[in-house]
């Protein structure tokens, strides 16, 4: 491994002061991108700055009616936590499918939603449950967050502190996982919120994104199978084709959705 | 960071690495204990799966920095040499749930890490369970057998 000094503030104030401090600073969470990236020597941060041991990053609340998850919370804290649970059932299902065991006993939520890689699952419920990427600077609503393939609204230094959910039990989370890697070869996140259907796509292979066109559809009680699909969000590789891409956006959204009643 | 301390196997030790270093580096390297393997090093693999305050997870994803003040159980910390084995490890023997065994370390380390989370699964929760951990040798049916039995001999224990 090449060279780099580890930081672990006890505090939001001190991750701020050491990120500010070290120029080439990067923040460390469960590190089960990160690690792997340094290792390959895809990023080479001079200074990684761990959050996984300041409190108020760690743990789920729930404010006026929505799910307030931390952002250094584990996806195995969230799958298993009651407020989670009763609150969101389909999101602590989706944290409980992310990876494996060991990737959920220590990857976290603000990890997964810095890093928006295009086949990750919370960014889907992110975009379908109206949440808000809270950082040590201000709150940004998830439609403005993930704003292509790995990339976000985050600034260089930006600390994802918490993201809030609207709590929705009409809701749940369809997967079609890659046999390999476990991420979504293509999910669906179907919800009802307010009235209105909710579809957001990972795994396209461009970036998570609503199907807006199915969600209207769905809503004007059409059939979902004919409902336009921008093609030019989807990607071919190794693993599957465009088309076989597309086909499984729909025939995921309708099992979400059936699922959801 | 320089000097770390940590409890390994239920002794506390203290530790001088470099910040870069990777936990399975410094189980294996600075402490002897070579139970865990490095099979992939690309996270996928589960061979290099220890236990973080009872916790599966995999030290090749992990800074041993990141394990300072924590308490860290290995393959070698399940039974003292001599004394009978741990009873996951027991149920590995009896169910012929290795060849090879470079995946075993980390079979069984994830098999404790099962059974405490689900008491006494069925295989199919085991399978699914063992979604980050590969073995190149056995087709997976003994090792299934294994943390099953494994499991419900844990549960049995008093
Ligand atoms: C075998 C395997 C299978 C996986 N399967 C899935 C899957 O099915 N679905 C899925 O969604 N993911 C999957 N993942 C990814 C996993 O969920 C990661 O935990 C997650 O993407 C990153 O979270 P982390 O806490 O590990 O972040 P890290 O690896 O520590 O960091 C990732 C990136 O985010 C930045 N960062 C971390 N925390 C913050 C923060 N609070 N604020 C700002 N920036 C931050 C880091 O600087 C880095 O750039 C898998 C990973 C592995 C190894
Ligand atoms: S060496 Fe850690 S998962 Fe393969
Ligand atoms: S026994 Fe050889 S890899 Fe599993």
């Amino acid at each position: 491994m090449y060279d780099f000094t580890y930081h672990r503030p006890a505090s939001l104030d001190e991750a701020k002061v050491l990120i500010d401090e070290n120029e080439d600073a990067q923040p460390l969470s469960g590190g089960q991108t990160l690690m792997p990236v340094l290792r390959a020597r895809l990023a080479m941060p001079g200074a990684l700055v761990d959050l996984t041991r300041i409190d108020a990053l760690r743990g789920v609340n729930m404010e006026g009616g929505r799910i307030v998850i931390g952002g250094a919370t584990t996806h195995a804290e969230v799958a298993q936590n009651e407020q989670v649970r009763e609150h969101c059932p389909a999101l602590a299902a989706l944290a409980g499918e992310i990876g494996d065991p060991q990737v959920r006993h220590r990857g976290t939520i603000g990890g997964s939603v810095a890093n928006n890689d295009p086949a990750a699952c919370y960014p889907s419920a992110c975009l379908a449950l109206d949440a808000e990427v809270r950082t040590d600077r201000r709150t940004v609503p998830a439609a403005d967050f993930f704003t292509a393939m790995f990339e976000t609204a985050l600034e260089p230094g930006e600390i994802v502190t918490a993201i809030s959910f609207a709590a929705c039990h009409d809701a749940h989370y369809e997967k079609f996982p890659n046999p390999a890697s476990r991420f979504a070869l293509i999910a669906v996140f179907a919800a009802r919120l307010g009235g209105a259907t909710r579809l957001a796509v990972t795994g396209g292979g461009t970036g998570v994104f609503r199907w807006q066109e199915g969600e209207q559809a769905v809503d004007r009680g059409e059939d979902l199978a004919a409902a336009p699909l921008d093609e030019g969000r989807f990607t071919g590789d190794l693993h599957a084709s465009t088309e076989y891409r597309i086909h499984l956006t729909r025939v995921m959204a309708q099992r979400a959705l059936a699922r959801i009643g | 960071m320089g000097k770390i301390s940590l409890e390994v196997n239920g002794e506390d030790v203290e530790l001088d690495v470099a910040d870069n270093t990777l936990l399975i580096h410094a189980l294996r390297d600075h402490l002897r204990l070579t139970g865990a393997h490095m099979g992939c090093d690309t996270s996928q693999c589960g061979a290099c799966t220890v236990h973080i305050e009872g916790q599966a997870i995999k030290s090749c994803a992990m800074l041993a920095v990141q394990a300072e003040g924590r308490s860290v159980t290995t393959i070698e910390g399940l039974a003292d040499d001599g004394e009978p084995l741990h009873p996951m490890q027991q149920a590995f023997h009896d169910n012929h749930g290795l060849q090879c065994g470079f995946c075993t370390p980390g079979m069984v380390m994830i098999g404790i890490d099962i059974a405490r989370r689900h008491n006494v699964p069925d295989a199919a929760t085991v399978r699914h369970e063992l979604e980050g951990n590969l073995c190149r040798c056995t087709g997976y049916q003994n090792i299934v057998a294994a943390i099953v039995e494994g499991a419900a001999k844990m549960e049995a224990q008093p």
